[in-house]
Formats: C-alpha cells, sequence, structure tokens
C-alpha cells in the first residue's frame, strides 16, 4: 500500500480556483443588473441554481457510483458514493433554504406544495436516509443505502423535468438560456466556483475516507499479527 | 417460466400458511388498522363532517403505517428463525423469492384495506359511487408499496436498527404512491367528469412508478440480499 502525497497538486488547484472564484463572484453578482420586479432579493438565484444543480449532480454521482458498489463491489466507488451523498445533502439544504427565501418575495409564502418543491425536498430526505443508513445501519447499512441511492438517483430526472409535465409555479428551466446578457457572467461564474468547489470537497473527502480505509486494514493486519495483544 | 411461478406460488403459500397457523400478525395487523382509524377519527371529528379531502388522506396514510407495521413484523419473524437465509441458500431464484414476497405483503395490505374501508364508510362517511377506479388507484398503489417494501424488508440483514431503518427507508420512496394515491382518491370522490378525468391521470401515474419500481427490485433484489 502506497502512501500519496498530500495535498496533491489537484486538490491545490481546485481548491486555489474555488477560492479565486468565490472572491469574484461576490463583485460579479452585485454588479448584475437588478431584476425589475424582484429587485435585490433576486440575487440569491445566483446562490440557489447552482446549489441545486450540485445536490442533482452529487445524487447522481452517488447513484452511479452505488450501482457500481452493488453489482462490482467495488470500494472505492463505495467511498465516492459516501461523499457525494454528503455533498448531495449539503448543498441540498442550501437549495432548500435559498429557494423558501426567495418565494416569500416572488410567492407570497415560504412554501408551496408544488411538484418541483416537493420532489426536491424528497431528494434531501432520501439522501439525510442515506447517511441514516450508513452511519447507524452496521454491517448490512451499506447494501440498504446503495439501494436507496439508486432511488434517489431516478428522481433527479423528475425533479428536472418537473417544470415541463406539471403546471407549476416554479421558474421553468428555460430561464437560463433566456438570461439577461448582464445577468451571465455573475451567473456562469457563479455556477463554475460552486463546481470547482464541489469536486474539491468530493476530494478531500475521498482522502478521508481512503484514510480510513487504509487505517482499517493496518488495524486488523496488528491485530492478526498480534502486535496489539498487551 | 412454469417452473418460475411454480416457486413464486410454493414460496407465497409458505408464507401465507405460516401466518395462518400462527395468526398473530394478520390479527394484530389488523386491529391497529383499525385503531388508526379511530385515531384519526378523535383528531378530525370535531363535530363538522370530515372534507373529502381528509377521508382521501386517512385512507392512504392508515394504509401506509398499518402495512408497514405488519411488514416489518412479518421480515423480523423470518429473521429471528433465520429462514430467509435458508430461503436464500435455496435453490430458488432471487426474481421467485422476491416476487413472493411482495405479493404476500400485497395480500397483507388487501386485508387491512377491507378493515380501513368500511371503518371510514362508518366514521367518516365515507360514500363511494366509482368503485371501480378506487379499487384500481388502492391495487395499484397496494403493488407500488409492495415493492419497494418487499425489496428493502429482504435486505435488512444483519443491519443494525432494522426496525428503525425499515420506515425510514420505506416511506420517502413511497412518497409518490401516496401522493398519488390520495389526490387519486379525492379525485374519485370529487366525482366530477373534470376530477374523474385527474382520478384516471394518476392511476397512469401509479402505473408507470409500479413498473419502475418492480423493475429496480428484480434488478436490485440480488445484489442486495448479497450478504457481506
Amino acid at each position: 500500500m502506497s502512501v500519496r502525497r498530500w495535498p496533491t497538486t489537484g486538490l491545490l488547484l481546485l481548491l486555489g480556483l474555488s477560492a479565486a472564484g468565490l472572491m469574484t463572484a461576490p463583485h460579479l453578482i452585485l454588479a448584475a443588473p437588478a431584476e425589475s420586479t424582484m429587485g435585490f432579493v433576486q440575487r440569491i438565484f445566483y446562490f440557489h441554481v447552482p446549489s441545486a444543480w450540485l445536490a442533482m449532480l452529487g445524487a447522481f454521482t452517488c447513484g452511479g457510483a452505488s450501482a457500481l458498489f452493488l453489482f462490482r463491489g467495488s470500494e472505492r466507488a463505495d467511498h465516492i458514493a459516501h461523499a457525494a451523498a454528503e455533498l448531495t445533502v449539503l448543498f441540498g439544504l442550501c437549495t432548500i433554504v435559498t429557494g423558501p427565501l426567495w418565494a416569500r418575495k416572488a410567492w407570497g409564502v415560504f412554501w408551496q406544495w408544488d411538484v418541483r418543491l416537493t420532489t426536491t425536498l424528497l431528494l434531501w430526505i432520501i439522501f439525510v436516509t442515506y447517511l441514516f443508513a450508513r452511519r447507524y445501519g452496521g454491517p448490512g447499512g451499506r447494501q440498504l443505502a446503495a439501494g436507496l441511492a439508486l432511488f434517489g438517483a431516478a428522481d433527479v430526472p423528475l425533479i428536472y423535468v418537473s417544470v415541463s409535465i406539471w403546471r407549476t409555479i416554479h421558474p421553468k428551466t428555460t430561464v437560463v438560456s433566456t438570461l439577461d446578457p448582464g445577468m451571465r457572467p455573475a451567473f456562469w461564474v457563479s455556477m463554475l466556483t460552486f463546481t470547482v468547489l464541489f469536486l474539491a470537497l468530493l476530494h478531500l473527502r475521498l482522502g478521508l475516507e481512503a484514510a480510513r480505509a487504509r487505517y482499517e486494514a493496518l488495524y486488523l493486519e496488528a491485530q492478526d499479527t498480534g502486535l496489539l495483544d498487551e | 417460466m412454469e417452473a418460475f411461478v411454480r416457486q413464486v406460488a410454493v414460496l407465497l403459500a409458505k408464507d401465507v400458511l405460516v401466518e395462518l397457523r400462527a395468526g398473530e400478525l394478520i390479527y394484530a395487523t389488523l386491529l391497529f388498522s383499525a385503531i388508526v382509524v379511530l385515531l384519526f377519527s378523535f383528531a378530525f371529528l370535531g363535530g363538522s363532517p370530515p372534507t373529502i379531502e381528509v377521508t382521501a388522506g386517512v385512507l392512504w396514510v392508515g394504509l401506509a403505517l398499518a402495512g408497514m407495521l405488519g411488514i416489518s413484523r412479518s421480515f423480523e419473524r423470518e429473521r429471528e428463525a433465520d429462514t430467509l437465509r435458508a430461503l436464500l441458500l435455496s435453490p430458488v431464484s432471487r426474481a421467485a423469492l422476491y416476487l413472493a414476497k411482495m405479493l404476500g405483503i400485497c395480500l397483507l395490505m388487501i386485508a387491512v384495506c377491507c378493515v380501513v374501508l368500511p371503518a371510514l364508510g362508518l366514521l367518516f362517511g365515507l360514500h363511494i359511487e366509482r368503485i371501480g377506479l378506487l379499487l384500481g388507484l388502492l391495487a395499484l398503489g397496494i403493488l407500488g408499496f409492495a415493492a419497494v417494501a418487499a425489496l428493502f424488508g429482504a435486505s435488512l440483514g444483519r443491519a443494525r436498527v432494522r426496525e428503525l431503518l425499515l420506515p425510514l427507508l420505506v416511506y420517502p420512496l413511497t412518497v409518490p404512491v401516496l401522493l398519488a394515491g390520495t389526490r387519486g382518491t379525492y379525485a374519485v370522490l370529487y366525482g366530477t367528469e373534470q376530477s374523474l378525468l385527474d382520478a384516471a391521470r394518476w392511476l397512469r401515474f401509479l402505473l408507470v412508478f409500479d413498473a419502475t419500481a418492480l423493475l429496480c427490485g428484480l434488478w436490485l433484489f440480488e445484489p442486495m440480499t448479497a450478504q457481506e
């Protein structure tokens, strides 16, 4: 088992990029034109949409990795799934906290039983349960969680198309392609920064998981050779 | 194919026979479903007649609560005697085992329905004109619920906090069933031309959900029940 140098150049690059992005994005967001009806509150959009996109990306990553774990028994895939699930919960929380703040101004209420809101909340709950099953499930918990993640990933396309199929009050997906040119730099820099941050966190989390696996293997080895007996 | 159907039938008959001899599970579940409806009636009926929205909700939540009680008990019984492991080791196809477990859960939930529906008629003044549509919604809803519950119930295996985990895993995944069931039942009870069209739409939604859940179940049952 080789010990990798830490932090790796890739991680440093990701962290540097996300730090630079996080410093530039607020200026761009403030410089972007204010939306006529929503005013200042509309700027939540630059935070809300990237969070939602990453929650969905995380769910998808977790689902794919869980399938690899279930069918191939790949340990690394299991680590990826675990890390991605945590990020889904984190960014999902950002989404469902910023959403109601925006909704209070746009619709006058914090929460509406709308299809997209419901499916997003459902996604978040599924991945919280995923973490619960892994944390407290014991030996069989990993398989259960992996099965859950696959169902969770199936929810993602539903969230994405929900605004087009059902009549909902949530803004449609086309809002991005019809964005005011002045808002584009702020929006895309936010998207990019969040995505790089996501990758950096995923990378960090995977390193931690690999270290833990190595520690467990070493512990078992030490136990086998009788080093821990006295 | 014929052998497969026979395997499913034998496994299902075994579960039914075990239950008929023991009896504990079915009576407890039926009693519990009556109690659930009663509790809801205490919570909602304060003199004014309940709206059909409440009645539709009570029907489906009662079904989900009572069903879950029976389901977790049935898998716990399998685990106590380690019979599920014996079944997994025996030369039956995993798909047959999954389908038999799923059909067993369906039977249990149909029994629950037989208690909840009359109780709703008695306490909530449930009056159904389009019984066919409602039965269709119930049948598809139960199928979807059972398809998810059988998969996770059988895969609990050696997991800790099993009795806590099962509802946590199954309820979020069956939210679409509860949602479609409640909205569909509401539409049936409302009874206008337009709302019946709505009910038919929820019926189709349930059909899609059931197909997806069944396919996922058949696909995931084998790797998920594999013990580490």
